[in-house]
């Protein structure tokens, strides 16, 4: 079997950049996150990837992630005991124990969720997750378009309090009656996912993206030690699209069922003078509109980014007059299949339109 | 109009007054340990200079005291830090991130309390007043005089931030109290940041807020007097001595739009180099490019709106060692001339080495006539590059801009850097903070809980009431310019509740005829 390989503190501060550009405005800022991980790894611990092709069929693979409304996690902040309690109880339930941890989501926080459960259990984490990206709701996974099972789901709170569901009748009743509990707990919770098994993973997993999310916080701290343009330089490096440039005129916002959602509107500064973006969001951001006409929709992945120092900006910390780039990265091809489409397509999301890609 | 600007830097002490748009006189006088005797002696001499006394209508003074203390890691009051939230966040306690020799300066106690909010205002869990009780006698019995308190969603609830304060109150009725809420918004860690700074700064914003009134009242001034803010408008003096971090940037954004009004120019990067520091910043449309979302102060996250700037510990009264070669960040600040060598000191500053080269005629030069050539050489070099290094870090494109240099400390400045066009010295450049302080606007802010209003009613009405607290303020109706807006919907209150922050900025008005008089007789 292939050596794990070890993870060292500057790569995880270079995934703390690249996974929050992957958030797409949602997932949470990993600022959080990595200050957990700085402490675990002051205090010596060493996180080690796994390939996914090292993983044996039958491995067992815990998939976690901090779910919630990001803005909520701006206060209850997450806890690197929280999350691997949702691990360990997970294992009680099903009395095995797991191989490896693996992300759910690379995008925002939950890039570091597994390290912070798997430098408390000492367990490697897989250099894989399910969505490529951020998403704000459970059965929009690679996962989930591959029709694996979705049970059982263990959802732990600070306040010892947990939930297990057991079963689920579909993918969108394990999002109801898990975000349910979320909701009731404070929109804030430990989950961990249903198991997953090594072959699983490396069937149905969008691969190598912890890897990727390096690679591109690695390629923004390039650029700005060589004072290059940041947002150039990962256009340049994820193959992307610059839409839009401006400043932000208005925002609205509202905390519902456990979401983030709003609205955000751009007014254009330079090229882009005297045009206007349209942004929506459900934690992340959904659809953007170029003058009122669809400009890019979920899944290709819309970026925010501070226009001078190329750092993505959340849907949660948009604020009137900052100037914005809107930046549009290609989507990894499982969400671009027709049965991808069917669930993190802009009609998931409540917009009649039909899925175009800038990149198409 | 007549106002009068001062800017308190840790070095000098400048005055200006202003009559409508003119500069009509101008002082620099350096700053004393106790700071009034400075301003009192800038004021002497500037309202000597422009007899007769004609009335003036407002004093505005910037200080970047409370910006010096964090960077410089002094006069900084140690601080007792109570967070409640309780189980939750326990794994990042308060000063989690901040630097360790800052953290070890001002951690007191650290309390951290079962409490605080959720989202929709239901508690996390109850709040431990007995714990808070136990916490108020620890605080006593350790001495600390300040506290910081953060509850987990105060923004939203206020109740155990309050109810915290009144335990406190009873068990150390001397304490000075910072709470999170009143300073900040949704971010436990950079609101309590926020509140953490304020705290240790308030026993030297009591102590400065009254030197100031105290010189005003030397000085024979009656004109109301204002503290400048960090987004370019004024506080009265008695609001601000209790939120010291509201002032944090004021200096470098007085001295940018000071140094916009006297260049005229209005896109443009800006270097003032002061005693103890040098700013740097970006001048677009005649205001400081603002910083997006977090913002450091002396290595502090924290959510403030500020410009965006490049602090840097070098200025005229940097202190110079050459084994090994070192220019700053500790600098003489306001004994530079008694401890700089060309002032008969024998601390070699920054100041002197560019006094040895030629670049600015000081004090005496013979006192400096045996340092060695190389020497010179080599610390110019080093304040060169310090300074190419960080102009070049605030351009944000390729192409050439124009450079002002402002500040005491401007001589430096080379004249020729890469990436910049030219290098602009202004008139009274020496003077431009204090200039940007008499030009500060005034501002209104609300900041409430509007009840079955729909979202854009509830934002047009916190804007009037902002307008209205601004014209109250001294502002010019016609000027008036919405600078934020903020809402905040609150899901647990009924009747479709938003939490809306609305601030406006105008230019101050003309008051004439409204007294606010002159000097008394000498």
């Amino acid at each position: 079997m292939a050596p794990l390989r070890p993870v060292s503190a500057e790569e995880i501060e270079s995934l703390a950049i690249g996974a929050w550009i992957l958030g797409t405005g949602g997932g949470g800022s990993p600022y959080l996150a990595l200050l957990n991980m700085r402490a675990l790894y002051r205090q010596g611990a060493v996180v080690s990837l796994i390939d996914p092709l090292d993983l044996a069929d039958d491995d067992l693979v815990a998939v976690v992630s901090n779910m919630g409304a990001p803005l909520v996690g701006q206060e209850r902040l997450t806890d690197p005991r929280t999350i691997a309690r949702a691990v360990t109880m997970m294992e009680e339930y099903l009395g095995r124990r797991f191989r490896a941890i693996m992300s759910l989501e690379i995008g925002g926080g939950n890039a570091i969720q597994p390290f912070m459960a798997a430098a408390t259990l000492d367990r490697p984490v897989v250099d894989a997750d399910c969505m490529g990206r951020a998403f704000p709701e459970a059965q929009m996974t690679s996962f989930a378009i591959h029709d694996l099972c979705m049970y059982p789901l263990m959802l732990v709170d600070v306040r010892d309090n947990a939930v297990v569901v057991a079963r689920a009748a579909s993918w969108k009743w394990m999002e109801r009656l898990s975000r349910t509990a979320c909701v009731a707990v404070g929109s804030i919770a430990a989950t961990c996912k249903a198991p997953r098994t090594g072959k699983e993973v490396r069937e149905c997993g969008i691969l190598y993206s912890t890897s990727k999310a390096i690679r591109l916080g690695q390629t923004v701290q390039a650029a700005r030690r060589a004072h290059r343009d940041p947002i150039e330089a990962i256009i340049e490096a994820e193959r992307g699209q610059l839409l839009f440039t401006g400043k932000i005129a208005d925002v609205a916002r509202r905390a519902t069922e456990g979401f983030m959602r709003g609205t955000a509107r751009v007014d254009g500064l330079g090229d882009c003078r005297g045009q206007r973006f349209a942004l929506a969001f459900q934690n992340e951001f959904a659809v953007g509109w170029l003058d009122g006409a669809p400009r890019v929709m979920t899944p290709d992945l819309i970026c925010v980014m501070d226009t001078v120092s190329g750092e993505a900006i959340g849907t949660e910390t948009l604020r009137y007059g900052q100037r914005v780039s809107v930046v549009v990265l290609p989507a990894p091809p499982i969400l671009l299949t027709p049965k991808g489409l069917e669930h993190v397509g802009p009609r998931a999301f409540g917009y009649d339109l039909d899925f175009k890609s800038v990149f198409a | 109009m007549r106002r009068i600007g001062i800017d308190v830097g840790g070095t000098n002490t400048d005055a200006v007054l202003l009559d409508g748009d003119m500069v009509v006189h101008a002082v620099k006088t350096p700053t004393t340990a106790d700071v009034t005797t400075g301003i009192t002696t800038a004021l002497c001499e500037l309202l000597a200079a422009v007899a007769p006394a004609g009335p003036i209508d407002a004093v505005m003074i910037g200080t970047t005291r409370f910006t010096n203390a964090v960077v410089q890691r002094r006069d900084l009051t140690r601080v007792a830090a109570v967070r409640i939230g309780l189980p939750a966040s326990a794994s990042l306690p308060p000063f989690v991130d901040w630097p360790e020799d800052l953290a070890a300066l001002v951690r007191g106690e650290v309390v951290m309390l079962e409490g605080g909010h959720e989202y929709d205002g239901q508690p996390i869990v109850p709040f431990d007043e007995t714990g808070m009780r136990d916490a108020a006698r620890r605080i006593q019995s350790a001495g600390i005089t300040s506290v910081a308190i953060a509850s987990v969603f105060s923004p939203l609830n206020a109740e155990c931030e309050t109810r915290a304060a009144a335990i406190l109150r009873q068990g150390c009725p001397d304490a000075a109290v910072t709470l999170s809420h009143e300073l900040g918004r949704i971010g436990l860690l950079e609101r309590e940041n926020a509140t953490l700074l304020n705290a240790a700064l308030v026993g030297l914003a009591r102590q400065t807020t009254n030197a100031f009134t105290e010189a005003l009242r030397a000085s024979g001034l009656a004109a109301p007097l204002y503290l400048t803010q960090n987004d370019g408008t004024v506080m009265l003096a008695a609001t601000a001595q209790a939120f010291p971090v509201y002032s944090f940037a004021s200096g470098p954004t007085n001295s940018m739009r000071g140094a916009a009004f006297l260049s005229g120019l209005s896109d443009a990067i800006v270097i003032d180099v002061g005693g103890t520091t040098t700013d740097i910043g970006s001048l677009r449309r005649g205001f400081p490019r603002e910083a997006n979302n977090v913002v450091d102060v002396g290595g502090v996250r924290t959510l403030f709106r500020m410009p965006d700037l490049l602090s840097l510990g070098l200025g005229g009264g940097s202190l110079v060692g050459d084994d090994p070669l070192r220019v700053g960040p500790r600098s003489v600040g306001y004994r530079l001339v008694d401890e700089s060598r060309v002032f008969g000191g024998d601390t070699l500053t920054a100041t002197d080495v560019a006094v040895a080269a030629g670049l600015i005629e000081l004090g005496d030069r013979r006192r400096v006539a045996d340092l060695p050539a190389d020497l010179v050489k080599t610390v110019l070099a080093r304040i060169h590059a310090t300074i190419e290094e960080g102009v070049d870090r605030m351009k944000t494109d390729a192409r050439e801009e124009p450079l002002i240099a402002v500040g005491g400390g401007c001589f430096l400045v080379p004249e020729r850097l890469p990436g910049v066009s030219e290098v602009v010295h202004v008139r009274h450049q020496a003077v431009a903070n204090a200039v940007g302080a008499a030009i500060a606007q005034v501002s209104g802010e609300v900041d409430q809980i509007f009840q079955n209003l729909t979202r854009d009613a509830a934002i047009v009405e916190a804007r009037r009431i902002a307008e209205q607290r601004a014209v109250a303020g001294g502002a010019d109706r016609a000027t008036l310019q919405v600078v934020e807006v903020e809402d905040l919907p609150l899901a647990y209150l009924p009747g479709n509740s938003l939490r809306v922050r609305v601030r406006v900025v105008g230019d101050i008005a003309e008051r004439r005829g409204l007294a606010s008089m002159t000097r008394e007789t000498r």
